[in-house]
């Protein structure tokens, strides 16, 4: 690159840029919803089920409402009569709001009450008194759909009487079961149950909102937290009957996501209703409890898979039957196309030439859900199930887990790649990860290791995971959310003096988009990113669009700022072109500037040409200078990555330590790399999470077992270990700046090398498979029966 | 439900009011006080997202009477920055990226705050010890352990330890 001024430093793609978001943070200054304090606010609370199932004999609200304080009190009875006790769900369901004769899980939502104070409204929600006839409790979805079972969903009255949701298949069924009976004959055939266990995001906010409806000018303004305010918005339209210009959904600082705050939730709806019946503002703020029990959950797929493959090992055909438990709404977050979200990833790194993957989805009474749990819809439970499986073809023809891989990795030069399932892979080079991730682990100096440990009666595991990702949903005509494709957007305006405002149709809960987005537009425009404000998550100023999960900031996000910042930058080629006298073909572009080429003095700079946009813009063109991009992506985007970990197994108690974790990531082109690293940290740690410590279960009546962070147990600094991380770059071909995304890598990739390293540990015993969580428990019942515990 | 009159010292700065016996020292900072860098992530004393300090020593604050720290000192994160000059600890956590979404970093830089006044050369494992009270769900850990060593280290000896390289806020 040519330089012929010394403008400043950009800090643009690449560069480990400070975040801009963090000023008000560490000062505690952030704006998160419960922050939020309006003249004459009402608080709210929620009287919910203690039955997983039960009838609704009556509900007394006079005691209720006699607590001083309490302003009023809303049942299902109320929001029927306003034709609101029932709202559309992700998946097409319709959920209760409030319940009105029935309840279906531990929990749910039967009355508001909303009162002068939190305090107050507690007291009114102890008060009001529900007469309930409990029910048979549908637990395991195994026998959700029994003949004998019972009926959980008697609205849905234009379907079959049965707790079945769907049924869904996908890929050739009679070339898979050919090569399956082929492999039966003269090569080898591994399968495997395995349970992916009900978790949830539980961000350290949970979910909230402030309400506030100005009966003058007929205006709605919810604060609340949302990874899609826009959806949010248009749903409110639709659910109220509300106009949709007259609904600002504003999301302010939120105190992270991970896919608990795509859904609405009841709460809202009924912070609305409050706000619209008191003429008050309304704060409803959910505690730790209802959140871990109410809001969407993630996971809870029982799977069965087969690999069919020759005596070598290598694949032929992947066959899935998958068992989902939705609980008592369908309220799960994937496209319409597809009810299982992107399950059909599960061929993974490898190449299969034949694929077929089934999905049954059923009612039972446990909360709704099926949230992308930092996940692109199901992908977790993919990329799982094939990590896991790929490990138990290994052991089966004797080969290392390392040999089996690089083995039926698709190749560098197939891609794109057409997967039997469907999926066209941008690009990839997996064995280049991998090979990487053993390189800098030392992976043959472990296997010594861990044979001479074995030899004194050590356990030690060696796990790997070379994982696929699907991400950045879109294209629209392939996806959606409630119908609205999924696109997303960008405005930016650059103003007389240079400065820029960028506004953005995704929502950051954490992951720094203030500061990456700034810096994509820096790169392009070549000013510094000091220089650029970034906002997002206001209905009313930013441009529409679908908001953060899934990884599609920056495929999809991200995309449409840098064609919005090319849009600028044609513009000021025009307009440079003029400045300068020249023909727009005989500039040059350096990074913030325009010059004449053969004469790089002759330049006008991109502050130079912003000014003159507004002052003295050629009369051919109109004045000033912004632009806005609604991008379409032409793919979903692939990021990969090879995780390898080393654990240690205490033969007394059964834990299991992490002793080192090596995560390999590929998300193409780095936009910042302090915030890559960052996201794969925060990502493993919730992989870790599930792998070792976390799961929602349910006892025989359906009460919940994880409703605290004493029972649910989110890892510490104590439980995490100290992370280490090493990237390849494998450019999207299809992205405007070749990134993939990376905030859900991580999270999916994780637990099935840490799966992978146990297993390891105990597969000379036999050991060929543990359901995670992997509790000191579960591996201490193994090491009894293997006669291996020493305690 | 009893009234009772309190006065408290905050941030160097004496407030007084009245609360019900009730009322959890939290909602009276956050809610009356508006002192909301303060936050709520579990209101069982679980998560440590409402850590503050009375008379030195980290407290949660979800866990304790607004009555009960009648007559006593406080500080919160608000309290930290002195005379436009970011704490030590509040300079780590932006230089070494220890927060994403910045809900539990009021909570875990307090918590460090506790730790290094009375460990002011902690190992790794004992800083791993000293906030494991504080849960954060975005960033594993691995930079508040690096931006707390910043923060002892320049506490230790001011003039070591050089400003971060680029970057926008500070």
């Amino acid at each position: 690159m040519t330089t012929t001024s010394a403008g400043p430093h950009v800090h643009g793609l690449g560069e480990p840029y400070k975040r801009k978001e963090d000023a008000r943070f560490i000062r505690g200054k952030g704006n998160y919803v419960d922050d939020i304090q309006l003249p004459g606010m009402l608080y709210a609370d929620i009287v919910r089920s203690p039955y997983a199932h039960a009838l609704i004999k009556s509900i007394d609200i006079s005691k209720a409402l006699q607590v001083p304080g309490v302003v009023a009190v809303i049942t299902g009875k109320d929001l029927e009569a306003a034709g609101l006790a029932w709202m559309p769900t992700l998946s097409g369901d319709s959920e209760a709001v409030l319940a009105v004769d029935r309840v279906l899980y531990q929990m749910q939502e039967v009355a508001f009450v909303v009162a002068e104070s939190r305090y107050a409204a507690a007291d009114g929600a102890a008060a009001v008194e529900v007469d309930y006839e409990p029910l048979p409790v549908v637990v395991d979805p195994h026998k959700a759909l029994a003949p004998d079972a019972p009926l959980l969903r008697p609205d849905k009255k234009d379907r079959q009487p049965t707790n079945q949701i769907y049924h869904w298949e996908t890929g050739d069924r009679a070339a898979t079961d050919a090569a399956f009976a082929e492999a039966e004959q003269n090569g080898v055939v591994v399968r495997q149950d395995m349970y992916v266990p009900r978790i949830h995001p539980a961000p350290i906010e949970t979910c909230g909102c402030v309400a506030d409806y100005n009966a003058a000018t007929g205006k709605l303004t919810v604060w609340m937290t949302s990874q899609a305010p826009h959806a949010h918005r248009t749903l409110f339209a639709i659910v109220s009957g509300l106009p949709e210009h007259r609904i600002r959904v504003i999301s302010p600082d939120v105190g992270g996501g991970f896919g608990n705050k795509v859904p609405i939730y009841p709460g809202y709806v009924c912070a609305v209703v409050a706000a619209l019946k008191t003429g008050r503002p309304v704060k409803w703020i959910e505690d730790r409890t209802e959140n871990l029990t109410s809001t969407g959950f993630a996971r809870d797929y029982h799977i069965h898979a087969e690999i069919a493959a020759d005596k070598e090992g290598t694949v032929k055909a992947l066959r899935v039957y998958t068992l989902a438990d939705h609980g008592a709404f369908d309220a799960a977050a994937q496209p319409t196309k597809f009810p299982a979200g992107l399950f059909h990833i599960c061929t993974g790194s490898y190449d299969f030439k034949h694929a077929h993957v089934a999905v049954d989805a059923v009612h039972t009474n446990k909360a709704p859900g099926g949230i992308a749990y930092r996940c692109s819809f199901r992908v977790t439970e993919a990329s799982y199930l094939i990590e896991r499986m790929m490990d138990t073809l290994a052991r089966e023809v004797g080969k290392d887990p390392a040999e089996i891989r690089l083995q039926n990795f698709i190749k560098p030069e197939a891609f794109p790649y057409r997967s039997a399932l469907g999926w066209t892979y941008d690009s990839g080079n997996y064995e280049r990860a991998l090979r990487l991730a053993m390189e800098k682990i030392g992976y043959e100096e472990l296997r010594r290791e861990q044979a001479e440990k074995r030899a004194r009666g050590e356990l030690m595991g060696i796990g790997i995971s070379s994982f696929t990702e699907i991400v950045g949903a879109g294209p629209g005509k392939h996806f959606d959310i409630a119908g609205i494709q999924m696109f997303d957007s960008c405005e930016i305006r650059v103003h007389p003096t240079g400065k820029v405002l960028a506004r953005i149709g995704v929502q950051t809960q954490g992951q720094g988009h203030e500061t990456t987005f700034a810096q994509i537009i820096a790169a392009e425009l070549g000013i510094s990113p000091d220089d650029v404000d970034v906002e997002h998550g206001d209905t009313d100023t930013a441009p529409y669009g679908l908001g953060t999960y899934a990884s599609r900031s920056t495929p999809v996000g991200g995309a449409a700022t840098a064609v919005a910042a090319r849009k600028i930058r044609d513009k000021a080629r025009k307009i440079a072109a003029y400045l300068l006298e020249v023909g727009e073909e005989d500039l040059e572009w350096e990074p913030g500037r325009f010059y004449v080429r053969g004469s790089p003095s002759k330049g006008k700079t991109i502050q130079e040409i912003a000014f003159a946009a507004y002052t003295n813009c050629p009369p051919y063109l109109e004045p000033g200078l912004e632009a806005v991009n609604y991008y379409d992506p032409p793919n979903l985007t692939y990021p990969f990555g090879s995780y390898i970990c080393v654990v240690d197994i205490d033969r007394g108690t059964g834990e299991v330590h992490i002793r080192r974790f090596l995560a390999v990531d590929d998300c193409g082109t780095v936009i910042n790399p302090m915030i890559v690293e960052g996201q794969i940290h925060g990502g493993l740690t919730q992989g870790l999470a599930p792998a070792l410590y976390e799961q929602l279960a349910y006892d025989e009546n359906g009460n919940v077992l994880g409703s605290n962070f004493q029972d649910y147990l989110i890892p510490t600094a104590m439980e995490t270990p100290r992370w280490e991380t090493a990237r390849t770059v494998t450019p999207s071909p299809h992205h405007p700046i070749g990134a993939k995304g990376v905030g859900e890598s991580p999270t999916v990739g994780a637990p099935q090398a840490i799966a992978n390293a146990v297993v390891d540990a105990l597969a000379h015993v036999g050991v060929r498979h543990i359901d995670i969580p992997i509790t000191p428990w579960k591996v201490w019942a193994i090491l009894k029966e293997k006669g291996l515990a020493t305690a | 439900m009893s009234i009772h009159h309190i006065r408290v010292t905050i941030n160097g700065k004496l407030y007084e009011g009245d609360v019900e016996a009730r009322t959890l020292l939290v909602h009276w900072l956050r809610d009356s006080l508006r002192l909301t860098g303060t936050h709520i992530g579990c209101d069982t004393s679980s998560c440590g997202a409402c850590t503050i300090l009375v008379d030195g020593k980290a407290v949660k604050s979800c866990t304790m009477l607004a009555v009960q720290a009648d007559g006593r000192e406080l500080l919160t994160v608000e309290g930290l920055e002195q005379n436009g000059k970011l704490h030590p600890l509040q300079e780590g956590f932006h230089v070494e990226h220890a927060l994403q979404c910045g809900y539990c970093t009021p909570g875990m830089m307090m918590a460090a705050l506790a730790l290094l006044k009375r460990n002011p050369d902690p190992s790794e494992q004992e800083i791993r010890e000293g906030i494991s009270g504080n849960l954060c769900r975005c960033t594993g850990y691995v930079n508040i352990v690096k931006a707390i060593q910043y923060a002892a280290q320049k506490l230790r000896e001011p003039e070591q330890v050089p400003a971060g390289s680029g970057g926008g806020g500070e």
